[in-house]
């Protein structure tokens, strides 16, 4: 493999202040919980569906219990409360809240510590439906093989969940490992998942567990067609982050968008209620042996792409200690960065395969999503094609394991059929061609991308020593990342953030924490 | 002396230029929900025959799915166009350097423009928006943010209509600027007729130079969909900052009188 040399000591420092910085913001949260966090409690007990009015039973159950004013004990010991003293399921449950026929405050009848164990036990359950669909996964890899790196990452986005079907099944035979349905616009600030299948989006589609199941359905069929296994995307992010998580585990998708800070900074969203959810929202996550996908190529679509590129890497290494927080493996860790720098400027494609090789480099075991230009695509499609070529060659050169499709329509449509072929067809090709070539190639010492990878990494050491100093909060607040300023009490969400009761129940934190442990055990479970 | 020879179009019957003058080559392409055989080519040069395209020619084509064939063909044109007779819409201004507009606010504001901006609506997307606002600004031309003369409120994305112009009149905003980026289902015509309506409705549209940008977006859409002006691909800040202050000051003369 292509290798630079770099400063191993400031790499160390680096990753010793975003632990620093991770753990800071991680004791400070760890005392409350969010009625989203609730909510995926909720579902992992197997509460699903929708009242008379479309209101999904999560939110009926939640919304009851947060409006009591009770929810602090956590959403798990009512509803041991309310089976213990029933007998009905979790389900049955939230239908009789629905209806009003029950009151989960009224039945606070047996003693708590029989709740922890119901809770401990029905969690339990839980968590072998997820480690089931884990299995699944991993045999269905070992028929097939795992794909070689990098693979080619292709976006559906029809807003018609059938349609998508047909997109997704052809980008699949035409070669893509991986398939994500983009959501629709607007729903990261959505404060519940909608149900049900969805043929109506806007620059995407909804993501409903259902939507989640027909698409798995058909990628497992194309997949069995073409003899690979056909990973499934989709976005774990917005007012809805660890609800997502748990219908994504359900249904076997097999890579999440999940970032830190992305809801922060792009979708106004609070930044304790995000970094609350992010936080449990990865635990199901890595115990489902998901993959997630970290966000940073976003900040370069505001700021340029060569003068921010070390928050790029601040960024990821904060996400890395956030998801290693919350128990997860370095190979689930797909950090994000991307190719942005504009073509005008002179040896950009050299400092864009400094970077790459870096980020490769300072995180060897993390499998890295690379994203390919779209800020300098512009509406020219044969200046975009040679553009994502660039793109590609970058990316198969620096051994990224993430490769997202490049397409020449950027900017001007969601892909038609025919700009993914073009675009899968121009991957294979560099993949094929160049195969090796990275392997051949030492960069020399001291030249333009060694200084450049160091500038990158020198720039972000100072940025996390600020970050460090002033705290993740109130770096926010300064606006150091992509250039957009946030306050710890704005944004969206912050009534769905609750100070937990020192009674708090939650049995999937430790449940989850140790199937993480023993995933990185190498253990099947 | 030796005539020149060089083709010159005529103006009021102009075609598309491949190699020769009026040759009237187009190139296009398109995708065929059929599979990849000899009736998927004759539908190919139906569909050019059908946009009226003479000598139709297949240059390639393959299978891009079961049941689904890509081609890439060329035709030629044999109507013209004449060019002379053409009305074109367009945000009538002379672009102003960063520093004349400044001067320009200077001399006849003598205070500082206020403009506000948002992506409103479902769109999340503040690629737009940031490209004219932002400090930065894009492909080396900078954003409203680094004039002297122009105050800015760069309000991000997904803001409600209600909201928008709430925050305009907290503001004393001069200048409302609109991005929309997502056009699937024509939902940014939904979107900017309603933030007019409400404008109308509240008696404010005439209190504000209301400006809209995007990719999908033109000055005749602006113009139709009730705006002052619209910026599509290709316009950028320095487009919009001399567009409203002629604008701005065109209105103070006429209040003048």
């Amino acid at each position: 493999m292509a290798f630079l040399r770099l400063d191993e000591k400031k790499i160390k420092k680096a990753k010793t202040l975003a632990f620093e910085i991770a753990e800071q913001v991680t004791e400070h949260l760890e005392n409350d919980t969010t009625v989203t966090v609730e909510r995926a409690v909720c579902r992992l007990f197997g509460i699903d569906g929708v009242d008379e009015h479309g209101v999904p039973l999560p939110n009926v159950v939640v919304e009851h219990l947060h409006t009591s004013g009770v929810l602090s004990r956590g959403a798990s010991y009512w509803l041991a409360q309310g089976a213990l003293s029933t007998g009905l399921s979790p389900n049955k449950l939230a239908e009789a809240v629905a209806q009003g026929d029950i009151d989960l405050l009224s039945l606070e009848t047996n003693d708590p510590f029989a709740c922890q164990l119901w809770s401990k036990e029905h969690g339990k359950e839980a968590l072998l439906k997820l480690r089931e669909r884990r299995n699944e996964r991993e045999i269905l890899i070992e028929r097939y093989g795992e794909r070689p790196s990098p693979l080619l990452y292709a976006i559906v986005a029809t807003g018609n969940i059938f349609e998508d079907i047909v997109q997704a099944k052809a980008a699949a035979r035409q070669g893509a490992d991986v398939i994500a349905v983009i959501r629709t616009t607007g729903q990261s600030l959505l404060d519940y998942v909608p149900y049900g299948a969805t043929t109506e989006g806007f620059g995407g589609t909804t993501a409903t567990q259902e939507n989640f199941r027909l698409m798995r359905e058909a990628l497992d069929e194309t997949g069995q067609e073409v003899g690979r296994y056909i990973r499934l995307c989709n976005y774990c992010s917005g007012l809805s982050m660890p609800e997502i998580a748990v219908m994504g585990a359900m249904e076997r998708l097999d890579v999440m968008l999940n970032d830190a800070l992305y809801g922060i900074l792009f979708r106004d969203i609070n930044m304790r209620r995000t970094l609350v959810d992010q936080r449990f929202s990865r635990m199901i996550n890595g115990a489902s042996g998901i993959i997630i996908n970290t966000g940073e190529d976003n900040y370069l679509t505001t700021s340029d792409a060569f003068c921010e590129a070390h928050t790029v890497l601040a960024s990821q290494m904060i996400n890395e200690q956030f998801a290693r927080f919350a128990g997860m493996r370095e190979e689930q860790m797909g950090l994000g960065h991307a190719f942005e720098m504009d073509p005008a400027m002179e040896n950009s494609f050299v400092y864009e395969l400094a970077q790459a090789q870096m980020a490769r480099q300072i995180f060897p075991n993390a499998p890295l999503k690379y994203m390919p230009p779209t800020k300098h695509i512009t509406g020219n499609i044969f200046k975009a094609q040679v553009q994502d070529t660039l793109f590609n060659v970058a990316t198969v050169l620096s051994d990224q394991r993430f490769l997202l499709l490049g397409m020449m329509t950027e900017a001007i449509h969601t892909p038609h059929m025919a700009d993914r072929y073009q675009a899968i067809d121009n991957a294979l090709y560099v993949r094929r061609a160049m195969r090796d070539l990275g392997g051949e190639i030492e960069f020399r010492e001291g030249g333009l991308m060694e200084q450049r990878a160091d500038r990158v990494l020198t720039d972000a050491l100072t940025l996390l020593e600020t970050i460090r100093r002033d705290g993740l909060f109130q770096s926010l607040e300064k606006g150091l990342f992509a250039d957009i300023k946030r306050r710890p009490e704005g944004g969206k969400g912050l009534a769905g953030v609750i100070r937990k009761d020192e009674r708090y129940d939650n049995p999937f934190t430790k449940l989850f924490m140790e199937e993480q442990a023993k995933i990185k055990g190498g253990m099947r479970g | 002396m030796k005539k020149d020879q060089t083709p010159v179009p005529d103006l009021t019957r102009i075609r598309p230029y491949g190699d020769t003058l009026d040759d009237g080559r187009i190139q296009l392409s398109f995708t065929l929900p059929v599979p990849s055989d000899d009736r998927a080519v004759e539908a190919a040069k139906e569909v050019l025959h059908l946009l009226g395209l003479k000598e139709p020619l297949i240059a390639w084509y393959e299978a891009i799915d079961h049941g689904f064939t890509h081609f890439i063909c060329y035709g030629s044109l044999d109507k013209s166009v004449d060019y002379t007779a053409l009305v074109v819409h367009e945000a009538d201004v002379t672009r102003m350097t960063l520093p004349e507009t400044d001067q320009f606010i200077r001399e006849h504001f003598g205070r500082p423009i206020r403009v506000i901006g948002a992506s409103t609506g479902t769109d999340a997307h503040t690629v737009g928006i940031d490209a004219i606002m932002n400090m930065k600004g894009y492909a080396g031309r900078f954003g409203l943010e680094r004039y002297d003369m122009i105050e800015t409120r760069n309000l991000g994305s997904q803001v409600e209509n209600e909201d928008f112009i709430r925050e305009a009149i907290h503001f004393n905003a001069d200048v409302m600027l609109v991005s929309q980026t997502v056009t699937q289902k024509d939902v940014h015509i939904h979107n900017i007729t309603e933030l007019v309506e409400l404008l109308e409705a509240e008696s404010l549209r005439d209190r504000f130079l209301l400006l809209i940008g995007g990719p999908r977006v033109s000055h005749e859409l602006a113009k139709e969909l009730g705006c002052d002006a619209g910026f599509g691909p290709g316009k950028f800040a320095d487009d919009v900052a001399s567009f409203m202050v002629s604008e701005l000051f065109k209105r103070m003369e006429l209040r003048r009188g």
